[in-house]
């Protein structure tokens, strides 16, 4: 498999359909995971904030705005 | 009959608030948890001859402890047991929602799990099978639409009728638990326990769902076609800045403060001047007639005078928050606000602290986390407020003829500079650690509710009135009596009071800054009162009696106090570092006592005065022999 594949959070395109495949381990890892983000979960990247971070992404039927930071935690891979 | 203990619990965002306001109107009573700035709201309602009494707990997505809302939820349950749980889902969010509810039967906490926005869930395209999801949990499941009161009182029928010892969890909920105690006592690291405990409960939830739930995917939402507008691009930026300015506008120019100036003008003319005649014609002793209409009716006036403007300012501030607008407010300004150690929502709070310091400090309650409520209370006091800008137009005309507005702006910078640099070395310092990390939900925007936004407005109002404005009267007694007695009992001489005692044992720790005189000091003291008490102070002091103290006639009375002895007290640089000094200093009684009453501590009250005053003596100091280096005079 190529590493084109593999890409963070913080990298997907707006407008683009990714799905977690992990997520780095950090103290925030489970307040992550509270609000949703596990692996396997599908994520739509909605937008960037006016002045570039945060981003506001959708999963689970709700919008949540994440740090760019915290999104570079999160490995997805883009989904068709 | 028994009464009956209820208990909300839920996520933010999902109408359990407006619930709660249903159910019990303005009967309710709003506190304080013990020891944390959280709200306790529980509210008292008579239903069938039976008293239920009925708990808002704070809104949270889980209960493991990580913040203070976390923990009030946790200890509550567990210690005081209701007899009810009901835990309020925002059906149109299901499968986020249901992780606390799922959290929550883990710890055998029986639910009655209730359905609330059902209207705006099937506008989505959401179908919930009610049944289906009753035997998957094997809960009782109940539904609401939030502001209709007549959905919300079958409640009432729900909690008297419902047995909750009939309600054994269901076979695979029963799985489920057993597997996360099979996690629990597993070997496994701890981080690594907690990742596959969650990970089991969103399988359960998609298990669930499954279920009970079907998706119509509908076309792109109405939220995201004014997210468009509203959270992205430069329309986001204008239309906030517009926001903001008409946020302003309303509270302390069009209706707030001119209510507030009605309200001060009606007590100093009406009601000070009835009550000192009617003293008069009764002959009341001179010491009485001075306490009453000096003491206790000018600091009743002081206390009701922010009322207006307390109204107000939390109106607007409930009502964008019932519409969801201020999640975006914290989207849009959080790379700002994080440079300065605080959270995107932190922004609305402080813009309100450059009018009035005090509906800013209450306003920090909105914030999500303890620490950036602290620090916004203790940031808030160095804002330029409006009070404190007839004291800069004074010295900046008196001293500075030629650059006075150039002044005047300078000093709304050094406010925010210091406000900025203390928030980080709060941030990194006393509230180290407290992690202020940025995970928002962007709820849909919504209409608020009225009666949600009204209650709420009344609630800060009245724990203005009844818990600020008991210490602010109260020191405005104490000002009053040191101002107007010495030793030798009661004096109409400001400058042979106690104050101009103070004055002059305070003005000794100003040498280094430039302006040790007693004057100066002793205006000092007033301004904790009221900053534009340091106006007519020194006004009083150097025998110019009755001097405005509005900013438009700042070039006026500085003509006539630059025939006072005052010219000759202090150079430009000496005054210059002086209004650096009351831009910082302590913040007014007003704001002290706001700050009490936020923070539930003396300590922190204490800790406000005297850390302001210490910033304000530095930078003072700094201005002084600084300038005095550089060769100014």
């Amino acid at each position: 498999m190529t590493k084109v594949n593999f890409m963070t959070l913080s990298e997907a395109k707006i407008g683009s359909v990714v799905r977690i495949n992990s997520i780095e381990e950090s103290v925030l890892t489970p307040r992550l995971m509270t609000m949703g983000l596990i692996p396997g979960t599908r994520v739509e990247v909605l937008r960037s904030a006016p002045l570039g971070d945060p981003i506001a992404i959708r999963l689970r039927a709700y919008n949540l705005a994440i740090r760019k930071d915290d999104a570079a935690r999160i490995e997805v891979s883009p989904v068709d | 009959m028994a009464s009956l203990s209820v208990a909300l619990t839920g996520n933010p965002n999902t109408g359990k608030s407006t619930i709660f306001n249903e159910l019990t109107g303005a009967r309710q009573k709003i506190g304080n948890w013990p020891g944390v700035t959280v709200d306790k709201k529980v509210g008292i309602v008579e239903y069938k001859g039976r008293k239920i009494s009925v708990v808002d707990l704070p809104g949270t997505y889980s209960i493991n402890a990580r913040s203070q809302e976390e923990q009030v939820v946790s200890d509550y349950l567990s210690e005081s047991k209701p007899d009810i749980v009901v835990n309020v889902v925002d059906a149109s969010n299901m499968a986020h929602n249901l992780f606390l509810t799922v959290q929550l039967l883990e710890q055998n906490i029986p639910l009655i799990i209730n359905l609330n926005m059902m209207d705006e869930a099937e506008r989505h395209g959401v179908k919930i099978d009610e049944q289906a999801l009753e035997k998957a949990f094997g809960m009782p499941v109940t539904n609401t639409i939030g502001r209709s009161n007549a959905s919300v009182r079958t409640l009432l029928d729900v909690f008297t009728n419902t047995r909750m010892s009939n309600y054994k969890p269901s076979k695979i909920l029963q799985e489920h638990i057993e597997k996360i105690h099979a996690i629990r006592t597993s070997d496994r690291t701890p981080e690594k326990m907690e990742e596959d405990i969650i990970t089991a409960r969103y399988d359960f939830i998609d298990k669930v769902m499954a279920e009970a739930v079907t998706i119509n995917a509908a076309d792109k939402s109405f939220v995201d076609k004014l997210d468009n507008y509203l959270s992205d691009g430069v329309s986001a930026l204008v239309i906030m800045l517009a926001m903001f300015y008409l946020m302003f506008q309303i509270a302390f120019n069009w209706i707030g403060q001119p209510l507030a100036d009605m309200l001060g003008e009606f007590f100093e003319e009406n009601v000070a001047s009835w009550a000192t005649e009617a003293m008069i014609s009764a002959g009341v002793a001179d010491w009485m007639q001075s306490l009453v209409s000096d003491g206790i009716i000018a600091g009743v006036g002081a206390v009701l005078s922010f009322v207006p403007l307390i109204f107000t300012l939390f109106f607007c501030l409930s009502f964008l928050d019932g519409t969801g607008y201020m999640a975006r407010v914290a989207f849009v300004m959080d790379p700002i606000m994080r440079r300065a150690g605080l959270s995107g929502k932190g922004i609305m709070p402080l813009i309100m602290g450059f009018g009035c310091g005090v509906p800013a400090i209450m306003g920090a309650r909105t914030l999500d986390t303890h620490k950036d409520r602290m620090i916004s209370i203790l940031v808030t006091p160095f804002l330029t407020c409006n009070a404190k800008v007839p004291i800069i137009a004074l010295f900046a005309v008196m001293f500075f003829p030629d650059n006075a507005a150039n002044i005047v702006f300078a000093m709304y910078f050094v406010g925010l500079a210091v406000a900025i640099l203390m928030a980080k070395v709060l941030g990194s310092t006393t509230f180290k650690g407290q992690e202020s990390t940025f995970l928002l939900e962007l709820p849909p925007y919504r209409i608020p509710d009225i009666k949600t936004v009204l209650l709420e407005t009344w609630e800060k109002g009245k724990g203005y009135l009844v818990k600020a404005g008991t210490i602010i009267f109260a020191m405005s007694v104490a000002i009053w009596f040191l101002s107007s007695f010495n030793s030798d009992g009661m004096t109409d001489e400001m400058n042979e009071s106690y104050l101009a005692s103070i004055g002059s044992a305070t003005s000794v720790i100003f040498a280094p800054q430039g302006y040790d005189t007693w004057e100066a000091g002793a205006a000092i003291v007033t301004g904790v009162l009221a900053k534009e008490a340091v106006v007519s102070t020194l006004g009083i002091l150097y025998g110019a009696d009755d001097i405005s103290t509005e900013v438009d006639d700042a070039e006026e009375t500085s003509a006539t106090l630059l025939a006072t002895s005052m010219g000759a007290a202090f150079t430009p640089l000496s005054a210059l570092a002086f209004i650096v000094f009351t831009q910082l200093y302590s913040p007014c009684v007003t704001a002290l006592g706001t700050i009490k009453k936020e923070t539930h501590s003396w300590k922190w009250m204490a800790f406000a005065f005297f850390y302001t005053c210490a910033v304000a003596w530095i930078a003072s100091l700094l201005v002084y022999q600084g300038g005095k280096i550089l060769g100014f005079e």
